[in-house]
């Protein structure tokens, strides 16, 4: 139990350390939101479909928590590269406790930083509809966080430096956005691109936060919940097989 | 304390350590020298349970590397190579990860954390992040580190390497003294080779993943007829200079220019 709670809270010394990292993953959410929530409230509005700001706030805020979920579970090849790792791996622990750890610090982190974008689409004029849903919607976010950080620690484990970082983000994180049925409702959307994002775990996560906060839901809760804590433990278990794997 | 048999690793079929064996005697001060790219890093590797051996067996403490791993952990300490200290963490917290990481009771761990910082002259920087820290300074942490545990066995990767001639007698100071104190074996590498003929008690020189030669400095001597362990080390080892080979594949790609260079 302590093991886990010392990675834990080293994750959260290091997000609390890093202010620049924090202020700078809140632009994107922020561009995001003013840009596309200000530029197609009117044309959204105009096809019958309600508030765009209320509409795409969910899938903003899980997009930040998804980013910042990678990123931590990706961290792991900084510790490899700046040696911390080694640290890690000789003590008498086991790899399993300490991908717990990691991955528990990683979402917590995660978790926190959708919050303070959630905080953010208040600003900008998102309302949810039920308030006393808000703790749901945290339980949602914390696995969404725990799915994304264990499948960052899982490809992190099988790479030995930095250079696939970027591929990752580009090819992994921003597909899983645009593809979530964040930005567009899925039910008009064409069946090529519905069904891509029928496999796309995030979509769930979505959809899920969509339901809560504003009572708009796609596939229900349950199936969403459902699929969420079955991915998040499938990777939990990937992630901590490649990790025990890992060779120095 | 610490015993190797027909020890091997492959890295795609080229053998970085080519089944070696040796012990290691309690309490002896132990060097383990060679040019760069000799194997040493991976044996240490090996003996720290970071790489599984392709053949061989090793027991640390008594213990079977391949089946007890926690307890091999427990029985020893080390100081890598390359720094491995969380930067973003302070000097405290990072002695205090390792601490819990090995189960030390909480009163135990911040009296030794205190003892230990002192002497490595560190406790009046205890509360500052490490990157703010030189050279010197987070390998003397990462010595206290090693240390919290009260390890067995210290393995110590060219601890002092980079180290002004100050720092570098201080750590040997410490080590000594551990050594004698409480009887811990010491496993170090080193290039320098002044440092190996004054702390060792026992030598083992490898090269090209196979153990040359082993006794004390002066046996080394005698056997090459000459007058310091370095003239010794370099009559044994050759003279040309070696690339160094961290991986597996650098060693293929050095096999490779060694055939071309025969055709």
């Amino acid at each position: 139990m302590t093991t886990i709670y010392i990675l834990w809270l080293r994750q959260l010394k290091r997000y609390w350390r890093s202010r620049s990292r924090i202020f700078g993953s809140l632009g994107q959410p922020i561009f995001l939101l003013i840009s596309l929530g200000f530029g197609m409230k009117s044309t959204f509005a105009q096809a019958g479909r309600g508030d765009y700001i209320n509409f795409l706030s969910p899938g903003i805020i899980a997009q930040a928590v998804i980013f910042m979920a990678i990123f931590s579970g990706i961290e792991l090849i900084w510790d490899r590269q700046f040696g911390f790792l080694k640290e890690t791996l000789v003590a008498p622990v086991s790899r399993f406790k300490i991908v717990i750890g990691r991955t528990l610090g990683g979402a917590t982190v995660a978790v926190l930083q959708g919050c303070i974008v959630f905080i953010l689409t208040l600003f900008v004029g998102f309302r949810p509809t039920n308030i006393i849903l808000l703790p749901v919607a945290l339980v949602i976010l914390f696995l969404i966080s725990i799915l994304y950080t264990a499948l960052g620690t899982a490809i992190a484990s099988t790479l030995k430096d930095l250079h696939g970082f970027q591929l990752i983000m580009n090819f992994l994180v921003m597909p899983s956005f645009f593809l979530s049925g964040a930005l567009f409702p899925l039910q008009e959307a064409p069946n090529l691109l519905k069904n891509i994002s029928l496999m796309n775990p995030l979509t769930y996560g979505v959809d899920a936060l969509r339901q809560i906060l504003t009572g708009t839901g796609y596939f229900g809760i349950e199936t969403d919940i459902l699929i969420l804590t079955t991915l998040s433990t499938l990777l939990l278990i990937i992630g901590s097989y490649l990790f025990s794997k890992i060779e120095i | 304390m610490i015993r190797v048999e027909n020890l091997t690793k492959e890295f795609s079929g080229l053998k970085a350590v080519d089944n070696i064996s040796f012990n290691v005697k309690k309490g002896t001060i132990f060097a383990f020298l060679g040019p760069n790219g000799a194997g040493k890093t991976t044996t240490i590797k090996m003996l720290t349970t970071l790489l599984r051996p392709t053949d061989g067996k090793i027991w640390i403490n008594g213990y079977d590397c391949s089946k007890e791993q926690d307890e091999v952990r427990k029985s020893f300490g080390i100081v890598f190579q390359d720094p491995s200290l969380d930067d973003e963490l302070t000097a405290m917290e990072n002695m205090e990860f390792h601490g819990v990481l090995y189960k030390i009771p909480t009163k135990i761990r911040r009296q030794r954390i205190k003892e230990l910082l002192g002497i490595v002259d560190l406790w009046g920087r205890k509360d500052n992040l490490v990157k703010t820290f030189s050279g010197g300074m987070k390998r003397r942490l990462e010595i206290a580190r090693g240390l919290l545990h009260h390890p067995k066995i210290f393995f110590l990767d060219e601890p002092t390497l980079g180290l002004d001639p100050q720092t570098r007698k201080k750590i040997w100071d410490y080590i000594k003294e551990l050594n004698q104190k409480y009887q811990t074996t010491i496993f170090f590498t080193t290039h320098y080779m002044d440092e190996a003929e004054k702390m060792a008690e026992e030598i083992a020189i490898i090269d090209n993943g196979k153990i040359i030669i082993r006794g004390t400095a002066s046996r080394l001597k005698a056997k090459t007829q000459t007058n310091s362990l370095e003239d010794a080390f370099i009559s044994l080892t050759g003279k040309t200079i070696r690339e160094q080979e961290s991986t597996g594949l650098d060693r293929m790609r050095m096999f490779r220019r060694k055939r071309m260079r025969n055709k």
